[in-house]
């Protein structure tokens, strides 16, 4: 799960070209929309995104969205619970 | 400044109709353009609808004179600009002022892309006459030389409201006594680049769309072009036929608060129509139809509706989204809407606006669902709201 | 026209160092080849961080620029805003369209999209000033900043607001450069562009850049300069049209050739182009002071916003710097300067500035 968090958040940074922030300035719980880092819908899409082309995992509603981008955490259970059903 | 503009003549081509006549029999008939993509060679044929105009780049050749090899923008573009000039009878009158104002959001990108299959892996490929249309000005230029129009042109590229955007340059040359007639209004062809673009914004109705209902999903892309004639009274006494009626009010506002998602509050459109309505001298009561916006988006149509909430309270015009029918045309919707609203004057009659089954629980109001005729209507609004926080509304006036 | 207009301030982003300067630049920027670079600001000075990661290059420069021009003039919020780009967002359409293609149209972001339409450099400026009054983008080719300013003169004219920022906006990049080449735009010949416009050979040299301006209907001591008139033309036949089309226009602004103080033309090193400019120096032009400036910020399509940058600061500080060769010795004081300009031959454009 840790080892996921820290893959996340450098993904993260790199898809949203959050260039000013390194991976540790991300808290595993700090909200990511809105508040915290300040994300937004487009954002949002291109996290979905993120979630398909690194974890071959589909968002089929872009109303998912706000539940499993709310934190660094959130998307990485997401993507566990997705990846174990998988399997 | 207020001296009056007239319309006096329309021109449109879009998945509903080649010309006036198609598309008025299609919008009372209710026969909507969405389909399965014909020309369009995307992957996502089969997956989503698209409204495609019912004529091949071969076949809109033929119709124009133009090459078929040139961008389908400016070939959509001739058929409406062509059209409204005959109508208008501009023809026959020498030694006017005239000018060509026409919007688009692709320019020839339906070539470029193709272009840059090619050119991509090897920059020395690439077919040359597939780059050379592809500035926005290029269908523009296109049209107008083979119209011969040079005394003024110029393009307006401002997403959705572009061509609204045009419409009211347009007017406003003629006030300012700088024209004597303007064609005025836009096209866009649909691209690959642009159906992409908008399915990443997950905003794509993967169904045929349904503005303004409770359960609308998105928007369905569509293609065309629209322009009016906009003539001095001067001019108007010289031609042989009655104009249809006046733009009489119009306005531009920035929403400026995100650069795809409109304001909760629909501020950019409040403001748009707010301002028509100064511009023109009129009161929220004066307005008898609302060619919305209507998308089909979530957020259109609640930022949409709220503002109209805000400014119609209590008393409602009727009003129904032409997007149903035509689906969106991006750079083009301006000014098929406009023609669309002008054609609603002078026949006195009002569009469906089509499959909206639940309306929204958030608005006091619903859009008509049925085609209206026999009515008297005196003024009519258009609204254009785009990327960007572009929101332009046109009012249209009985002379 | 029927008020009177002024430049209030500028600011320039170009291939030379005009980014903050108070008149113009004291030296040159010599370039070797066929492509004249902006010279960049640091923008985190100038705009939100949590904006900038989402803008290309185009749209930073463009934001730049447009927000010192307004600085400069003490406005929070202007009347409107209105863009002239004639190739938009080139740069976030190149990287859409390359991953469209590579992926075949699955898997693509949206951010390269949303900001490829011409019209977000108008949107970001209104975005960032929380600014909802009139907003317009022209992209027309050779007219893209022209058409911009004639809308801002009638927007000031129709007295609906004191003051309007309006601008040209355009780049250049790797694969544009590489399609304009292919097009035969350019100068085969590795020249400095020193030397362009005496290379007497085929082409010229890409530009680029961004250049805004506030323009006001009210009198002020910090305004610039008057911009009396502007006018295009499409087309014209020949050389002899379009002296009829710069004799009528002075003489709409009841303004004398003898009575120009200063010509600035676009000149831009093309043989084939430049035979306009040389036929009309002439005729009209001949024995009249006049300087160029498409060797400083190198030929694209809303070049002429440059000129109009540079005839409003000489104006304002009535000197034009020692590095630019001149032809004639010119009046003092400058009161008067006219500028022509064409694009490819087919766009002309004519401007008349004086003192205040």
């Amino acid at each position: 799960m840790d080892k996921l968090m820290a893959d996340l958040k450098r993904q993260i940074i790199a898809q949203l070209n959050l260039k000013d922030l390194k991976p540790e300035d991300i808290g595993d719980d700090q909200p990511l929309f809105v508040e915290g880092l300040g994300l937004d819908s487009i954002d949002a899409l291109e996290l979905i995104v993120l979630l398909q082309q690194e974890y071959k995992i589909k968002l089929s509603n872009a109303d998912e969205g706000p539940k499993v981008f709310q934190s660094v955490r959130s998307m990485a259970e997401y993507i566990t619970a997705h990846q174990a059903q998988k399997k | 400044m207020s001296a009056p503009v007239l319309v006096a003549g329309v021109g449109v081509i879009s998945a509903i109709g080649n010309n006036v006549a198609e598309s008025l029999d299609a919008l009372e008939s209710g026969r909507a353009g969405m389909g399965d993509m014909h020309w369009l060679d995307s992957i996502h044929r089969n997956r989503i609808p698209v409204a495609e105009v019912n004529l091949s780049n071969d076949q809109l050749s033929s119709l124009t004179g133009l090459d078929s090899t040139i961008t389908r923008t400016a070939l959509l573009s001739m058929v409406a600009a062509r059209e409204a000039i005959e109508d208008a009878g501009l023809i026959n009158i020498p030694r006017l002022r005239t000018g060509f104002i026409s919007a688009n959001t692709v320019g020839g990108m339906d070539k470029s892309e193709d272009f840059f299959g090619d050119f991509l892996p090897d920059h020395a490929k690439g077919k040359l006459r597939d780059i050379i249309h592809h500035e926005c000005g290029s269908p523009t230029e296109l049209v107008a030389d083979q119209l011969g129009i040079r005394d003024y042109i110029t393009t307006i590229s401002t997403a959705c409201s572009s061509s609204a955007n045009a419409i009211f340059f347009g007017a406003r040359l003629i006030r300012h006594n700088m024209l004597d007639a303007v064609i005025a209004g836009g096209a866009d062809a649909l691209t690959r680049f642009t159906l992409n673009g908008f399915n990443t914004l997950m905003i794509l109705d993967n169904e045929y769309c349904k503005p303004f209902d409770e359960n609308r999903k998105g928007l369905n892309l569509g293609e065309g072009a629209g322009y009016v004639v906009l003539v001095s009274e001067q001019v108007a006494a010289r031609l042989k036929k009655k104009t249809y009626c006046t733009l009489s009010g119009f306005s531009n506002a920035n929403d400026a608060y995100h650069q795809t998602a409109s304001s909760p509050e629909g501020t950019g459109s409040f403001l748009a129509m707010k301002g028509a309505l100064a511009e023109s001298g009129l009161q929220p009561a004066d307005i008898d139809y609302i060619n919305l916006h209507g998308t089909g988006t979530q957020n259109n149509d609640i930022s949409e509706g709220t503002a109209i909430r805000i400014l119609f309270d209590p008393d409602y015009p009727k009003m129904s989204s032409t997007k149903s029918f035509t689906g969106h045309t991006l750079g083009a919707s301006g000014g098929i809407e406009a023609v669309f609203s002008v054609l609603a004057l002078e026949h006195g009659i009002i569009y469906p606006n089509l499959r909206l089954l639940t309306p929204m629980k958030e608005l006091p109001f619903v859009p008509e669902t049925k085609f209206l005729k026999n009515l008297k209507l005196k003024h009519v609004l258009s609204n254009s709201f785009g990327f960007g926080g572009n929101c332009t509304s046109l009012i249209f006036s009985k002379y | 026209m029927q008020q009177k207009i002024y430049i209030r301030s500028s600011e320039n982003i170009s291939p030379q160092k005009t980014f903050g300067v108070e008149s113009l630049p004291s030296e040159v920027v010599e370039y070797v080849g066929d492509r004249l670079k902006c010279i960049e600001p640091d923008y985190n000075k100038l705009i939100d961080p949590k904006l900038i990661r989402r803008m290309s290059r185009i749209i930073k420069m463009g934001v730049a620029a447009a927000t010192v021009c307004l600085q400069k003039a003490g406005i929070d919020t202007p009347g409107a805003i209105i863009t002239g780009t004639a190739y938009g967002c080139l740069e976030d359409t190149e990287v859409f369209l390359k991953k469209m293609i590579e992926n075949r149209e699955e898997m693509l972001t949206p951010t390269a999209f949303i900001q490829s339409t011409h019209n977000t450099v108008g949107a970001q400026i209104a975005l960032m000033l929380k600014c909802h009054q009139y907003n317009n983008t022209f992209v027309h080719k050779g007219f893209s900043f022209e058409s911009a300013l004639l809308d801002a003169i009638l927007l000031l004219e129709e007295n609906k607001m004191t003051n309007v920022l309006a601008g040209g906006v355009d780049e250049i990049t790797d694969t544009s450069h590489a399609i304009l080449t292919r097009l035969g735009l350019y100068k085969q010949e590795q020249i400095s562009n020193r030397h362009l416009l005496s290379s007497g050979s085929k082409g010229t040299t890409a530009g680029e850049g961004a250049i805004f301006f506030t323009l006001t209907n009210q009198v002020s001591e910090n305004n610039e300069a008057q911009l009396n008139s502007i006018q295009t033309f499409y087309k014209p036949g020949n050389v002899s049209e379009i002296e009829k089309q710069i004799q009528s226009f002075l003489k709409e602004n009841a303004v004398d050739m003898s009575r120009i103080d200063l010509i600035i033309t676009g000149m831009n090193g093309d043989i084939k182009g430049d035979e306009i400019y040389n036929q009309l120096n002439n005729s009209l032009l001949k024995n009249k002071s006049q300087i160029q400036y498409k060797h400083l910020c190198g030929e694209y399509p809303t070049a002429a916003a440059f000129a109009l940058w540079l005839a409003g600061r000489i104006i304002k500080h009535q000197t034009i710097p020692e590095w630019f060769e001149k032809n004639n010795a010119h009046q003092q004081p400058i009161n008067r300067v006219l500028i022509y300009n064409h694009y490819k031959g087919t766009h002309h454009s004519l401007f008349l500035l004086s003192a205040c």
